[in-house]
């Protein structure tokens, strides 16, 4: 297959018709198995996502639910056991003063690596080590991507290097260019993978637990600079990340991911203060209370559903308190609350019983709002 | 817990990697701190701050450039005699903070859970080897069909777990876990946070937890101590650290732990802290006592200036 030939070139920019907000991607009815040993496992099962130019999602929930395995597929670098069953990505970018827009699941991995990945797509993988050459030095890891992709001569890429390196907050830089990744303490090698991320002003980068081996401190400073580079270039960034202090200092809009589905979007003020599905009001009760001295962390019971057996009904209502009969037969639509807000759970059915998120959740979030008010916001 | 012998007892460590004839990083710089049976230690501080580094002289990946380190009654920091360095290997365990670079990828999850076991030689039949995994992963909250994956099929934090389970089947008497439970989602970090104290509960076992979170290191620790450029600025039970912080350092790296709450947290700044610009010097400072476990590393001047005001 030729990939040129895929390629649906549109000169007119998909805007959306309600907000006149340009979409840079969308990801619709994504569904992928893997084959493993014991059969097949459907890691993603039915994703819709949107996100426009300039604004932040981040992605959270369990550990195994598909977050990373949805990007890969975005990035078009699914492991090779990986098999795309049904869905759509459609990326629209500009290429030299040009509008594309492609469906990336149409593309090889060739044509990927050459126009888009790096490019246009950059990601910033949850193990630094697994996406740093380890024969490399750190400086031509930087400069590499530079002069592949934008054509820089050797000393434009390496102050353009020594910058990055300075901005992501590494010092002695000159000095550390000369390093080898296992030179580096964890948090340092990750804060390489940035610099190189932001090495080609991407249209969309993607973080996957960008900050996870950095301490507070640097962790601070970077989420403000991928903030101000954003800000600068208007490019779209999406977070996956455990960490809903992060969340709430970076998003715009939250998606919840569970068992290979997204079962709570909005944005990020109506998932934090107003959640509606039981999974998310476990992950929220779940995050540690800076202000108590509790030795018990409340934990959601039992464990996620093992997707290499085919998920009958809602796949969260072997763990959910709040089950209705119809969760064990129906898998749960997504249900509108609001323009931004959507969450798949049959508690939200005009039928369904009145259920209120646990009181020690709401006991917390009024008393974040009302810190919130508080601060004057 | 003050009559107790320690567990495990770092006095004056300084771990040293020389890079070049000009050029040598002081990773750790004289640090000293203990832990007791049953307890867990809290290690925080900004990134190359040496935590990982103290994590692998204790277990003796390095060769210490100073100090004493005793586990158990014996001083581990000389050359150990065979039979020292396997009470070593099997009491004290590591979790690694990169998961995929500390798992073999051509080696199935069985075998890696396995591996100190079949080192060791603990087990009588291939029945018992597989059940002691098989019980480890249930422990984890994994299950026996992912014993025949491999490292690569397996999510981060799934990944992680394995990383947890290997270290667990030893039922050592420490386990040092470095990030261990950073690349988990909150209600697993919560699972394994308490996994770990009921685990400490039926064993005793003692954790040295080294970590950039603080609301979970808040959790999960009886003590912690703050390190920085080398040093052990400040440590103390927990509520000695969070209730009444003294070092600038241990006051920036908590108002930088970031609100779960968006209204407040897209507006809030933290306390800034530059060693460079701010006159103190680690070099000249002494571990001073505020009270209880409490101690913070300053010269007296300086402990002095960070006191009064309030
Ligand atoms: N190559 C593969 N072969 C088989 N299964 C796979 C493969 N890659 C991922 N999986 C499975 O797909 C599911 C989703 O994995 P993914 O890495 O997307 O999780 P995640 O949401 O990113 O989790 P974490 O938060 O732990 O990183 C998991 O159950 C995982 O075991
Ligand atoms: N093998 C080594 N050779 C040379 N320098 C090293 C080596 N290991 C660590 N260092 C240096 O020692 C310092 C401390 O590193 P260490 O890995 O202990 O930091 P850390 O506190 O664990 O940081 P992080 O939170 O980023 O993991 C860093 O400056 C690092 O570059
Ligand atoms: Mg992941
Ligand atoms: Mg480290």
């Amino acid at each position: 297959m030729t990939d040129e030939k895929k390629v649906d070139q549109t000169t007119s920019k998909k805007v959306d018709q309600m907000t006149s907000k340009e979409k840079i991607l969308s990801i619709s009815d994504l569904s992928i198995s893997f084959k493993t040993a014991l059969g097949s496992v459907d890691a993603i099962r039915g994703v819709n996502l949107d996100l426009h130019r300039g604004e932040t999602l981040a992605v959270v929930g369990e550990s195994g639910s598909g977050k990373s395995v949805t990007m890969k597929a975005v990035m078009g670098i699914l492991s090779s056991n990986g098999v795309v069953n049904s869905g759509k990505i459609d990326f629209n970018y500009s290429d030299a003063g040009e509008e594309m827009a492609v469906d990336i699941l149409t593309l090889s991995k060739k044509y990927m690596r050459s126009h888009i990945n790096g490019k246009h797509i950059a990601m910033i993988f949850q193990d630094p080590m697994t996406s740093l050459n380890p024969t490399m030095t750190i400086g031509a890891q930087i400069m590499e991507g530079m002069i592949w992709h934008k054509k820089a001569n050797k000393r434009e890429a390496k102050k353009r290097a020594l910058e990055l390196l300075e901005l992501v907050g590494i010092t002695d830089a000159e000095k550390r260019m000369k390093n080898y990744p296992h030179q580096l303490s964890g948090g340092m090698r990750q804060r390489v993978v940035i610099a190189i991320a932001l090495a080609c002003n991407p249209d969309l980068l993607i973080c996957d637990e960008p900050t996870t081996a950095l301490d507070v401190t640097i962790q601070a400073k970077i989420l403000e600079l991928i903030k101000d580079i954003q800000r600068e270039m208007n490019i779209s960034v999406i977070y996956i990340t455990h960490d809903l202090g992060v969340v709430a200092k970076v998003a715009d809009y939250v998606a919840v991911m569970y068992a290979g589905k997204i079962v709570e979007k909005g944005t990020v003020d109506e998932v934090f203060y107003d959640p509606r599905h039981p999974y998310t009001w476990g992950l929220l009760s779940a995050m540690p209370d800076l202000d108590t001295f509790d030795d018990k962390l409340y934990t959601i019971p039992g464990s996620p559903p093992n997707l290499s057996h085919k998920v009958e009904g809602d796949a969260f209502a072997s763990r959910n308190i709040y089950a209705l009969n119809i969760d064990k037969r129906l898998e749960p639509p997504m249900f509108k609350i609001t323009e931004t807000h959507y969450a798949a759970t049959w508690l939200l059915h005009e039928n369904a019983p009145k259920v209120e998120m646990p009181s020690a959740l709401k006991e917390r979030i009024d008393r974040m709002l009302k810190e919130a008010n508080e601060n004057g916001e | 817990m003050e009559n107790r012998e320690p567990l495990l007892d770092v006095k004056n460590l300084k771990q040293f990697f020389k890079i070049s004839k000009k050029y040598t990083v002081k990773a750790v710089n004289g640090v000293s701190f203990n832990i007791f049976p049953g307890e867990t230690y809290g290690l925080v501080g900004e990134s190359g701050s040496g935590k990982s580094t103290i994590g692998r002289s204790i277990i003796r990946l390095y060769d210490p450039t100073a100090g004493h380190i005793t586990f158990d009654g014996v001083d581990i920091s000389g050359k150990l005699s065979a039979e020292e360095e396997q009470h070593l290997r099997i009491n004290m365990q590591m979790i690694f903070q990169d998961p995929m670079a500390s798992l073999n990828p051509r080696r199935k999850v069985l075998d890696i859970i396995a591996q100190g076991l079949d080192v060791h030689h603990l087990f009588t039949s291939k029945k018992e080897r597989e059940e002691k995994v098989y019980q480890i992963l249930e422990k984890v909250g994994l299950s026996r069909e992912h014993a025949t994956r491999y490292p690569h099929q397996f999510s981060g934090g799934q990944r992680q777990r394995i990383g947890i389970a290997r270290a667990l089947i030893m039922n050592p008497k420490l386990i040092i876990a470095d990030e261990a439970i950073s690349a988990l989602d909150v209600s697993i970090q919560a699972q394994v946070v308490n996994l770990m104290k009921e685990i400490q509960q039926e064993t005793n076992i003692a954790f040295l937890f080294i970590a950039h979170d603080l609301s979970m290191v808040k959790y999960i620790s009886d003590r912690i101590g703050v390190l920085h450029l080398g040093y052990l600025l400040e440590t103390g039970t927990k509520e000695e650290i969070f209730s009444n912080p003294i070092h600038p350092y241990t006051r920036s790296l908590l108002s930088a732990i970031p609100l779960s709450n968006p209204r407040v947290e897209k507006h809030r700044t933290s306390e800034s802290y530059d060693y460079e610009t701010s006159g103190i010097d680690y070099a000249k400072g002494e571990s001073q006592h505020i009270g209880g476990s409490h101690y913070v590393h300053a010269t007296a001047e300086e402990l002095k200036s960070w006191v009064s005001p309030r």
